[in-house]
């Protein structure tokens, strides 16, 4: 019976953070069979962007159309459709714009690539600009020893 | 090359880099400013229209499916007796309807059917037949995500064109009328 005491005051302990959490974040919960399928939901609602409210995730937005879309979502899932079924499905419907990250095609292309090629750009000014560096410094380098040789010749004789 | 005419030339690199980045900058803000942000591109256009088969608002045992609508265009009109804008469309698809130009049918979304009746009470009827989507299932495959919202079908019952807010005197010289035109021209 002891033993048993510090998980109860666990649970009281978090049961009421729960439903807090719950309350602000959805007016209509949804249920999860287990922790598995909401960890999934939570995820794949997170890479979707509202439609209505366009600067939230499908898993952030109190719309009413974001709350539909939240339940279709979850039903998709349970019929046993892949995470990028229900990424086709949401594509098809209401187009590419839903998804947070972008496919790659001739459209964006230079979204996916354009920091890598900018990136690319500096680290070869960079490049430039130490070589240059490097060169006058080897030639200053140069003329100081045959100036040091002069010299020294010029001790010499 | 001399050594003088390599450094003037590399003194403009920053300042046409930098011309280029505000160059850039300069298209996104008047690419986008015109456009309807709240607004989002059918990727429906162009394809059939999604298969239906909705109640009528007015007799709900009378159920209306995509392929009864098949054989002429219809404009369809997504309204709400919630929704506020359906409210100032209202007039101009009345006079656009009154015209007879095309069949317009509404689409009764996430409404209640008395609250429905008597909006279309007060303010007129302006629709061939209306469908209702109380749980709004059908507007997903549609791809609608609130009102008011407006499609064109052609006769084959492919979208070919689509519109997000209110329907104005200009939208429909514009964009519906021109495009009717030419689908008569099609047929």
């Amino acid at each position: 019976m002891r033993r048993r005491w510090p998980l109860v005051l666990l649970l009281a302990l978090l049961l009421p953070t729960l439903a807090f959490a719950q309350a602000v974040r959805d007016p209509s919960p949804m249920q999860f069979t287990d922790q598995a399928e909401a960890d999934r939901f939570h995820d794949l609602a997170g890479e979707l962007r509202c439609v209505k409210c366009q600067n939230q995730s499908l898993a952030d937005s109190n719309a009413a159309i974001a709350q539909d879309l939240r339940h279709e979502v979850l039903t998709l899932m349970r019929q046993g459709k892949s995470n990028a079924e229900v990424k086709d499905y949401l594509v098809d419907r209401y187009g590419e714009f839903v998804l947070y990250r972008p496919r790659m095609d001739t459209k964006t292309w230079l979204l996916w690539f354009g920091p890598a090629l900018v990136l690319l750009a500096g680290a070869g000014v960079v490049v430039n600009v130490v070589r240059r560096h490097a060169r006058m410094g080897a030639a200053g380098t140069a003329d100081n020893a045959k100036a040091t040789a002069a010299i020294d010749e010029d001790q010499e004789w | 090359m001399t050594p003088i005419e390599k450094s003037t030339f590399s003194r403009w690199v920053p300042l046409l880099a930098a011309a280029a980045i505000g160059a850039l900058l300069l298209a996104g803000v008047i690419l986008s400013r015109n456009q309807d942000r709240e607004a989002l591109p059918s990727p429906l256009i162009g394809k059939p229209a999604p298969a239906f088969d909705l109640p009528v608002l007015h007799d709900a045992s009378y159920r209306i499916s995509s392929r009864d609508l098949l054989g002429e265009p219809y404009l369809m009109n997504v309204w709400g007796s919630w929704c506020p804008e359906c409210r100032v469309e209202h007039p101009v698809l009345t006079r656009f309807a009154e015209t007879k130009r095309v069949r317009v049918v509404g689409y009764n979304l996430k409404d209640e059917r008395e609250d429905a009746l008597r909006w279309l009470e007060q303010f007129g009827n302006l629709y061939f037949v209306v469908l209702t989507d109380y749980s709004g299932e059908t507007a997903l495959d549609w791809g609608i995500y609130g009102a008011p919202e407006t499609f064109l079908v052609d006769a084959k019952g492919v979208v070919r064109w689509k519109h997000v807010g209110t329907v104005t005197e200009q939208i429909l010289d514009d964009e519906v009328i021109p495009l009717l035109d030419r689908m008569d021209a099609e047929s």
